[in-house]
């Protein structure tokens, strides 16, 4: 079954062989290779030069004889702008973040995980999809329209239902933040419990459980890392968190006695005196500290937070 | 014969109550929303118009339109997307494609992760420390935009990244063993086939680039600047600009005096277009996955 | 058939990670002949192939010690291994047709190559899918998506791929498994045809696959060559080892 065109392709020299890549070709390959490299490579570069500007702006500071880290640390007292006392002292604001931030993971976590136990064992098909698309409008809402919200919305509502002096305070962050966070905490949530084999469901149902035996004594166990890692993420985005615990919380600077104390969180307090803060000030270089302990914060929490997550998508 | 004793009644209950007790977890927190943004279409209703968005402010910002800071908006959307899209793309393309699993690259990893938590009040920091002072470029369109850029490049870099790992490794398998360099089957065959998955997830980061206050605020954004009704071009890219989220803060926190319904108005319109474009770009998504080639 | 060896492979040796899957093995392959190699899974025969056309380079955390010669030349020290890839046609085990046109799917090696010319492309693309008896079911519908085609039909068009750049050496790893037997007797009846321009390497789980088509066949068992002879010695009722002939004959294996 000699045809045709198998001897011509022999008598023809093999054009295929033959055949080079233009030079422009592979140069343009190669230099396109290079700038993918850079672009690959330019996370780290941000990162790092992100700490290292932040950093450059507040160094001075620590050099500076009147300042303290450990009263920065740990002093309540803030007063950058007092003639006499000048302190910089940021506790009342850590005791802020983390108040606003507790409040918010309180809310936000079982709301969120009750949600994604919804989506994932009790519903599918189209119901699921449409709330899944709601829920990640939801995640899309900017945040300075949540602070927005919390500055007009439920700041009017907790005055009215808790005869609450001010209406912006721990508790309006905190159900603000909480608001916020719900969608990440769902989609994480998700993940993990569609990580659990089926095989333990399939067991479950087999021993006669019903879907909530199903949840409570099979699901959550196993799934515990994973829900673990959706609490840190939302912890991450609550400490990072700006506009809207700005507008939300109001401008004490003090330690809250209670969630209707206003206060004011790391980021808010930053984006609040940033502006007047004269360019290389002491008070300008403090608020690049803050600035640089938040960015740790922020690191150690997502990492965290990432491992966990790593380890559970990779099953 | 199935017969129906009280422990299985009992089970029936409970799972239908477990359901119940989920999905009101579930609805408890979409249904406040509704009602709030219900509440927030009521209250800025006098205000909502055509012109509202044609207009510039006026009386001190008291009343008037959101034009200038609609087009600024858009500007510092345009101008970052510019920038973070194609480096997000082309360093997904490296991890995905190139990067082989050594410290090195599981370093870059551990870089994005730490990018996209990255509060946003310290992306302004830096943008203020790097872009504002030591690049001289000042309080700027193009430093509040390069801000922006870097703040939206994780989220595009993991999103590209999604995109390119849902095409099998066999169609690479089969474009090697052909002679084809990793740039040709690239090229070929993984973005041709990835393409939707990439565009979802840079429109999907609009919305973030228009809401953004904290980066743009010390960077180039501005509470006023005078600008013509419906000037489409009236920024340069070394000027400061109005955009609507900063807008928004300001009109709330600092002007006193404000008629009511403006801020309100000015959220439904940043809310109104932020969720529009997620709108779409999720539409978008299920269109193209409808069209999938193998 | 010459007895020229065209390939030499010499004290091969494959490790992934701490487990070595090929025990330093050589062999050589003759110019023009059906070469085949048969063993149960997990023997090490794809691993071979893959240190072949360098495509292990892809795998991560491999060692590779030994050396393989193609026309005399080591291929882990070539400089152009993309043009040895081009060498060496490499068919998989699961049909695999690219997303993209039927055409496309056959000019993409030779583009890769840089031809461009619509008429050498054109020859090309008739040239080969001929050769892979697909041409007469697809000949009217080149502009269709290769993957919607049916399993045989993408098997014959990963042939087809496979011979677009002209190789002088084609692998065959196992091509048969996704396709019925009717489509794999007309490849083999292509296979007979081929062998006249190039060298073949007929991987199989089949053993009567290589029985009927190869000249010498070498049977791979757990990494290490049992036994490497003409396929009549092979298949006969003496091979030169007892484990071939258990294997061959379905004892174990």
């Amino acid at each position: 079954m000699s045809t045709p065109l198998t001897d011509r392709a022999v008598a023809d020299g093999f054009a295929v062989r033959r055949a080079t890549r233009p030079a422009w070709a592979v140069l343009g390959e190669r230099a396109l290779e290079v700038l993918i490299y850079l672009c690959g490579i330019s996370a780290i570069v941000f990162v790092l030069g992100i700490f290292f500007f932040v950093f450059k702006e507040a160094f001075p500071i620590l050099g500076n004889k009147q300042f303290s880290l450990s009263q920065f640390l740990f002093s309540e007292q803030w007063h950058p702008t007092s003639e006499l006392n000048k302190r910089y002292g940021v506790l009342a604001m850590i005791a802020g973040t983390f108040s606003v931030t507790a409040l918010a993971m309180v809310i936000a976590v079982p709301f969120g995980l009750g949600a994604a136990i919804y989506l994932s064992e009790f519903c599918s098909g189209r119901v699921k999809e449409t709330l899944k698309v709601v829920i990640e409008l939801l995640a899309a809402i900017p945040s300075v329209v949540w602070g927005f919200i919390g500055l007009t919305v439920m700041s009017r509502l907790i005055v009215k239902y808790t005869g609450a002096p001010v209406g912006v305070n721990v508790l309006n962050g905190g159900i603000i933040l909480a608001l916020m966070s719900v969608p990440i905490i769902v989609s994480i949530g998700e993940d993990a419990l569609k990580a659990v084999p089926d095989s333990y469901r399939e067991a479950g149902l087999a021993l006669g459980a019903t879907r909530w035996q199903l949840v409570w004594r099979v699901l959550l166990p196993a799934g515990k890392t994973g829900l673990l890692a959706a609490v840190l993420l939302g912890v991450g985005r609550g400490v990072g968190e700006t506009m809207a615990v700005l507008m939300a919380t109001g401008h004490a600077v003090h330690i809250p006695h209670s969630p209707f104390d206003s206060v004011r969180t790391l980021t808010a307090n930053i984006a609040a005196e940033l502006g007047e803060a004269p360019a290389n000030s002491d008070h300008y270089q403090v608020l690049f500290l803050t600035g640089v302990l938040l960015f740790l914060m922020t690191f150690v929490v997502n990492l965290a937070a990432d491992l966990i997550v790593r380890g559970i998508r990779r099953k | 014969m199935f017969t129906e004793t009280p422990l299985v009644r009992r089970k029936l209950r409970q799972e239908r109550l477990a359901k119940w007790i989920f999905f009101g977890m579930t609805a408890s927190m979409i249904i406040p929303l509704v009602l709030i943004v219900g509440y927030l279409v009521e209250r800025a209703w006098p205000s909502l118009s055509l012109s509202f968005l044609v207009d510039v402010p006026a009386r001190g910002m008291k009343e008037g339109g959101v034009w200038p800071a609609l087009v600024g908006t858009i500007y510092l959307v345009v101008l970052s997307l510019a920038v973070s899209a194609p480096v997000g793309v082309l360093a997904a393309v490296y991890l995905n494609e190139y990067a082989r699993d050594n410290w090195f690259n599981r370093i870059i990893n551990l870089a994005v992760i730490n990018l996209a938590g990255v509060p946003s009040i310290v992306h302004a920091l830096f943008g203020l420390g790097a872009f504002v002072y030591a690049a001289r470029f000042g309080y700027s369109i193009i430093s509040a935009s390069l801000t922006l850029a870097i703040m939206t490049l994780p989220v595009i870099i993991a999103s590209t990244r999604e995109a390119l790992a849902s095409v099998p490794r066999s169609f690479r398998e089969a474009c090697w063993n052909v002679g084809a360099t990793r740039w040709q089957t690239i090229k070929a065959v993984v973005l041709p086939n990835s393409i939707s998955g990439i565009l979802t997830g840079i429109i999907l980061q609009v919305s973030r680039a228009a809401g953004e206050t904290a980066p743009i605020m010390f960077t180039g954004a501005v509470f006023f600047k005078a600008v013509d009704k419906g000037d489409l071009f009236p920024y340069g890219l070394g000027e400061q600009c109005m955009a609507l989220s900063m807008h928004l803060y300001t009109l709330s926190t600092q002007v006193p005096g404000v008629k009511e319904s403006v801020p309100f108005a000015t959220a439904v319109v940043l809310l109104g277009s932020v969720l529009l474009v997620n709108a779409t770009a999720i539409i978008l998504r299920g269109y193209l996955r409808s069209r999938k080639k193998w | 058939m010459s007895t020229a060896a065209q390939i030499v492979v010499q004290d091969l040796r494959l490790a992934y990670g701490h487990k070595e899957v090929l025990h330093g093995i050589s062999f050589d392959i003759r110019q023009n002949e059906i070469f085949g190699v048969i063993g149960p899974a997990q023997s090490g025969k794809t691993s071979l192939l893959r240190c072949l056309n360098r495509t292990i380079d892809f795998t991560p955390d491999t060692r590779v010690s030994g050396s393989v010669l193609v026309d005399g030349e080591d291929v882990r020290q070539t400089r152009n291994v993309f043009s040895l890839r081009r060498k060496i046609g490499m068919v998989a085990p699961l049909p695999v047709g690219l997303p993209m046109s039927i055409y496309d799917n056959v000019a993409f090696a030779p583009r890769c190559a840089g031809m461009s010319r619509k008429s050498e492309l054109d020859g090309i693309v008739e040239q080969c899918l001929r050769q892979a008896a697909l041409w007469d079911e697809v000949k009217d519908r080149l502009d269709s998506l290769g993957t919607k085609l049916s399993g045989g039909q993408q098997q014959r068009l990963t042939i087809a791929r496979a011979l677009s750049h002209q190789p002088e050496i084609l692998c065959l790893d196992e091509f048969s498994i996704a396709i019925d037997p009717v489509t794999t007797m007309r490849i083999e009846d292509v296979l007979k045809e081929l062998r006249r321009n190039m060298t073949i390497i007929l991987v199989t789980n089949l053993t009567q696959q290589a029985r009927r088509l190869a000249d010498r066949t070498m049977f791979l068992w757990k990494g290490a060559i049992v036994e490497l002879d003409r396929t009549e010695v092979i298949f006969s009722d003496h091979p030169g080892n007892r484990q071939t002939y258990e294997y061959v004959n379905g004892i174990f294996g």
